[in-house]
């Protein structure tokens, strides 16, 4: 119950933090104002809460699918997978619509995630740092193929604008497209245990009488919805697929049941906080949270590794 | 063939790549082509030099064939470094901060951090590889976002000045921080011609090397100054390129069977050129690509070291 709470004083925070100073008293009477509120702010705070529970449990899943706790959309590729989509989804069709961008993101950011997993099974040692080794090798090899194209089509400098990852343009009628995060929440809350049956092996899954393939499938696609969804409409955010779920163990313990929910919530709660942050440190302007993200998320990750050789 | 055929042929290649890049498809005003042409080549060599050179230095104190100082995050912090120092005292002259100025001071900085870097990863013996690796690549990711974080603080006319470390490219025409750079790597070269012998003795490990009477700590942080000016070096010319060090490297470990270290740098030096002069002439005037040679490098490179993982995997299990 602390963490509905800590996240209702976020948003609330969340909604009345700007450069146009409201207060809730006066939505009722000042349009203007209540204009302002209505299509930046609960767009933004919505968009915040949603993408960030939703990237939680997008790590969460993955972890589970690979067995190991440092791996997530941002250390196997799936971000940079999504990114490439975008581009090419941009070369390819130069006036593409949102969806289309979405669709092209999803169909890489499944395709490379797929391989990923395949290749996590493949090699038998599950070292800790291994994986993640390779999955950050992997997401530079893309980056580098991304890079390349953006060049030879001179719109590199655009590419980095637009994907770094920000709320600042999320108004009414752009950011839409996050609601399908919410039937991956859903399928993450009754998948749980199955992912982690899955992640145990493919012999192991079938013993008990799950079609491994399946299960495998439909957590890949979620992660990619997820991964994909944030991709287009907010850009990239790193480390909150890695960083939430591990923090959320260190306290809750291994129980996917118990920790589900909790990782739901401070995913929104720790994207809501890092969004403030970058918009009360230069006020009146603002920092993109995929930069303030970086460098806490960063910092974490760290702890968390050193903490971890112990 | 031995060594020295080797080298000569090597040599060889430089010298034909050198004059590819240098006279292919020279019409127009001449001097005006020449004088940019031999400052971007100028560029390259320096740059190519001090790649080569600090990864095999440092892949000798670390003991490893795929740690390199650039995928430890040392380009990063460099960047970082320059980013703060604008961010610092960019504001409180009149005009913002002069590049070179902006070079030394990040190269003063960068000797307190090579010290840091002494204590993670010599200090304790004990620590798996692949950790120190993890460790540098988000250390890397987490500098990079911290001068992105200060980039958005600066004052836009002080921006002016880091604006160019971030991209890299060879086609910058700086010849004065050109000059500055050839002056630190000659005099590092030099001081580093005293280490050569030891560097010898460092390779068969830090037991043996104790045995042998090195002062083992002190030349480690020797060395590890000389790897921090010469990725400097490198990378206030052009910016960081993360996979150029571990590509020639290894192709130098491939090529010349020998732990000779005096082989090993000069060979590895021109290779590096070699890469980076050939590289961009075939982009540029083979395949007509508008891109740099960084980024062609960078993904072979990173492929090749996802080989370079996948063969040692076995040895960590």
């Amino acid at each position: 119950m602390g963490f509905v709470f800590v996240l209702l004083i976020f948003s609330w925070i969340s909604l009345f933090t700007g450069v146009r100073d409201i207060h809730y008293s006066e939505l009722w009477h000042d349009q203007d104002k209540l204009l302002v509120f209505l299509n930046s702010r609960i767009p933004r705070t919505l968009a915040l809460g949603l993408i960030g529970s939703g990237s939680g449990i997008a790590g969460l899943i993955m972890q589970q699918l690979s067995q190991n706790r440092f791996v997530s959309p941002t250390t196997s590729g799936a971000l940079d997978a999504a990114k490439m989509g975008v581009l090419m989804a941009l070369i390819w069709i130069p006036d593409v619509s949102l969806m289309g961008r979405l669709f092209f993101s999803l169909g890489f950011t499944f395709l490379f995630s797929m391989l990923f997993i395949l290749f996590v099974s493949k090699i038998q040692i599950k070292n800790n740092v291994f994986i993640p080794l390779v999955g950050i090798m992997f997401g530079s090899i893309l980056n580098a193929v991304s890079t390349f194209f953006a060049f030879k089509n001179n719109i590199v400098q655009n590419v980095q604008e637009w994907l770094l990852g920000d709320f600042s343009a999320i108004l009414q009628g752009q950011y839409e497209a996050i609601y399908f995060i919410l039937p991956a929440v859903v399928v993450a809350y009754f998948y749980a245990e199955k992912f982690t049956l899955a992640g145990m092996g493919h012999s192991f899954a079938v013993n008990l009488g799950m079609s491994y393939t399946s299960i495998v499938n439909i957590g890949l696609l979620t992660v990619s919805l997820v991964v994909s969804v944030s991709v287009i409409t907010v850009g990239v955010i790193p480390f909150v697929g890695l960083i939430v779920p591990n923090m959320v163990r260190l306290f809750v313990g291994d129980n996917i049941r118990k920790s589900l929910p909790v990782i739901a919530f401070s995913g929104a709660i720790f994207l809501l906080f890092c969004d403030i942050l970058g918009r009360i440190i230069v006020y009146p302007y603002e920092i993109p949270i995929g930069v303030t993200v970086g460098v806490i998320g960063g910092i974490l990750f760290l702890v968390l590794i050193l903490k971890k050789r112990g | 063939m031995k060594n020295r055929d080797k080298f000569i042929l090597i040599i060889g290649v430089l010298v034909i790549a050198i004059g590819l890049f240098v006279a292919f498809d020279l019409k127009g005003n001449l001097s005006y082509i020449l004088s940019r042409r031999l400052i971007r080549l100028g560029t390259m060599l320096v740059v190519g030099i001090s790649v080569g050179v600090s990864s095999v230095i440092f892949q000798t104190i670390t003991g490893n064939r795929i740690l390199t100082p650039s995928i430890m995050g040392y380009e990063s912090i460099f960047i970082l470094f320059q980013t703060l120092i604008v961010f610092i005292l960019g504001d409180q002259a009149l005009q913002a901060i002069s590049q070179e100025a902006n070079f030394f001071l990040a190269i003063c900085l960068m000797l307190l951090f090579s010290l840091g870097m002494y204590f993670l990863v010599f200090n304790n013996q004990h620590k798996n590889m692949f950790y120190l690796l993890l460790i540098g690549m988000v250390m890397g990711a987490l500098f990079q976002s911290a001068s992105q974080f200060m980039h958005i603080l600066i004052d836009p006319n002080a921006f002016s000045v880091i604006q160019n470390f971030m991209f890299v490219s060879f086609s910058k025409m700086n010849t004065k921080l050109l000059a500055i750079a050839a002056g630190t790597l000659f005099f590092t070269l030099i001081y580093l011609r005293k280490l050569m012998p030891y560097l010898d003795v460092l390779r068969l490990g830090r037991e043996q090397a104790i045995n042998l009477g090195v002062n083992y700590n002190r030349l480690v942080k020797q060395l590890l100054f000389v790897i921090s000016l010469l990725v400097s070096v490198s990378t206030a010319l052009v910016g960081p390129i993360t996979f150029l060090g571990i590509l020639v490297s290894n192709l130098t470990y491939e090529l010349l069977k020998t732990h000779k270290h005096a082989w090993l740098l000069t060979y590895c030096a021109v290779l590096s050129c070699v890469c980076l002069i050939a590289g961009q002439f075939l982009i540029e005037h083979v395949l007509q690509f508008s891109t740099t040679v960084s980024i062609v490098i960078n993904f072979i490179g990173a492929v090749y070291f996802m080989f370079l993982l996948w063969k040692t995997r076995k040895l960590i299990r």
